[in-house]
């Protein structure tokens, strides 16, 4: 979708703002949380990032990256209707009215080991597939031209553009939001590699490029025109 | 109601405290999760997984030139070689800096970036300034960095947009050939391995 998370190329954001020592968490409750963003066995209807992709902009603008996490696993766990937005405000009321209210407390060490052992799990995206890629490294391409309304890794500042295929990653599942019942075989996956005055024109910088994945479907073939 | 009204205005610190309280009082209360769960991995990305466990990769491949083919060839395997795996670094790809060519990553629809050898990002690696202008000017966000290339080095950025993640082999610092791995891991920086600085021979 041309959402406001596809931020390649935009002005107006500032200078980036760094910050000395930084923590990892900066309050108790992002590093909660992500722990409940990452160890929360619910799959989320529709993915969070699509859910974190389709909030309102300003909202999006506004929030910071745990914020956005929470609100996409809120959303997300409400769907996959594990608990309601009531019971979630029931709760927010409880302890809004009463801060020393006792919080629920479960330990189960073995599942500490298994959440811990599966976040250190090598679960390789490259998929077995008996196909062959459609180009080769060094192969002309361009970026095709589609403004699908739901979730898509081709950005907007790629598309259209021409590139040389500089790297195969293999097969990879698509990421694309498919037609419902609609299921798509894993496709080549390449690092494609675009002149920066190819995306930005007359305003590109000096001796600079970037290089980005791409799905085979993204692409089309590009007859040799020199660079 | 359903899960259109969970929110369209950012809250205020308080009121992300208490839906994350509420959140998790839920989730333990229907067993989806645990407290010690929470809090061990939450220890996990402020303890142990790191920028650290990348500096240790790029030491050993500046002292094994085989570790560093290894390395350059298949990311995953040869950091699974010094233990380091796991979630968002299923498949690392690392970038070489030589003198003709300096690698800066970036991830312009999200953050992603590599965990298992970098740790969670920074805040600067997320922000929007960050995310909308690399891929753009380049070098004037490296100039913010205090990073200045000359022209006849080629920057360039790449996008994680996939399931590839990606960690940049920045160039030994010249002076550095009497020190020891051990001794090179402190001049590893984060930002070196994202690419927003070069590996100087002091601290």
């Amino acid at each position: 979708m041309n959402g406001i998370h596809d931020m390649g190329g935009m002005h107006g954001f500032g200078p980036v703002e760094r910050e000395k020592n930084e923590p990892v968490f900066h309050h108790d409750w992002e590093g909660r949380a992500f722990a409940i963003r990452v160890a929360t066995p619910v799959p989320i209807p529709g993915g969070s990032r699509h859910n974190i992709e389709s909030m309102d902009p300003l909202h999006y603008l506004q929030s910071s990256y745990y914020e956005k996490w929470l609100h996409a696993r809120v959303k997300g766990l409400i769907d996959s209707g594990v608990l309601t937005l009531d019971e979630l405000q029931a709760r927010e009321a409880l302890y809004r009215e009463r801060p020393d209210a006792p919080m629920p407390r479960r330990e189960e060490p073995e599942r500490v080991q298994k959440v811990l052992a599966d976040l250190r799990a090598h679960r390789s995206p490259r998929r077995d597939v008996n196909a062959r890629p459609q180009y080769d490294v060094g192969d002309p391409v361009r970026a095709l031209n589609p403004h699908p309304p739901g979730h898509t890794r081709l950005p907007r500042y790629i598309r259209g553009r021409r590139g040389v295929v500089v790297r195969f990653y293999g097969f990879q599942d698509v990421q694309d939001a498919q037609p419902p019942g609609v299921a798509v075989e894993p496709q080549a996956v390449y690092a494609v590699r675009f002149l920066a005055s190819e995306l930005w024109g007359d305003d590109a910088q000096a001796n600079s490029t970037v290089c980005i994945d791409m799905w085979e479907s993204y692409l089309e073939p590009l007859e040799e025109q020199g660079e | 109601m359903s899960s259109d009204h969970v929110g369209n205005r950012a809250g205020s610190d308080a009121e992300l405290v208490l839906r994350t309280q509420a959140l998790e009082s839920l989730l333990v209360e229907k067993g989806l999760i645990t407290t010690d769960v929470i809090d061990a991995v939450v220890r996990t990305y402020e303890q142990d997984v790191g920028p650290l466990n990348g500096a240790k990769v790029v030491a050993r491949a500046w002292v094994d030139a085989a570790y560093r083919q290894r390395l350059l060839t298949d990311g995953t395997a040869a950091v699974v070689e010094l233990g380091f795996s796991g979630a968002q670094g299923a498949d690392i790809v690392v970038l070489e800096n030589t003198p003709s060519v300096h690698n800066v990553v970036v991830c312009t629809l999200c953050s992603c970036y590599p965990w298992p050898v970098l740790g969670l990002p920074p805040t600067w690696y997320k922000s929007y300034a960050y995310r909308s202008r690399v891929v753009r000017e380049p070098r004037t966000v490296l100039g913010e960095f205090g990073l200045e290339l000359p022209e006849t080095i080629e920057v360039r950025v790449w996008d994680s947009n996939s399931d590839i993640r990606y960690m940049v082999l920045p160039e030994r610092p010249a002076g550095t050939e009497h020190l020891s791995e051990q001794d090179l891991i402190p001049l590893v920086t984060r930002d070196a391995m994202i690419g927003t600085a070069v590996v100087h021979s002091q601290v």
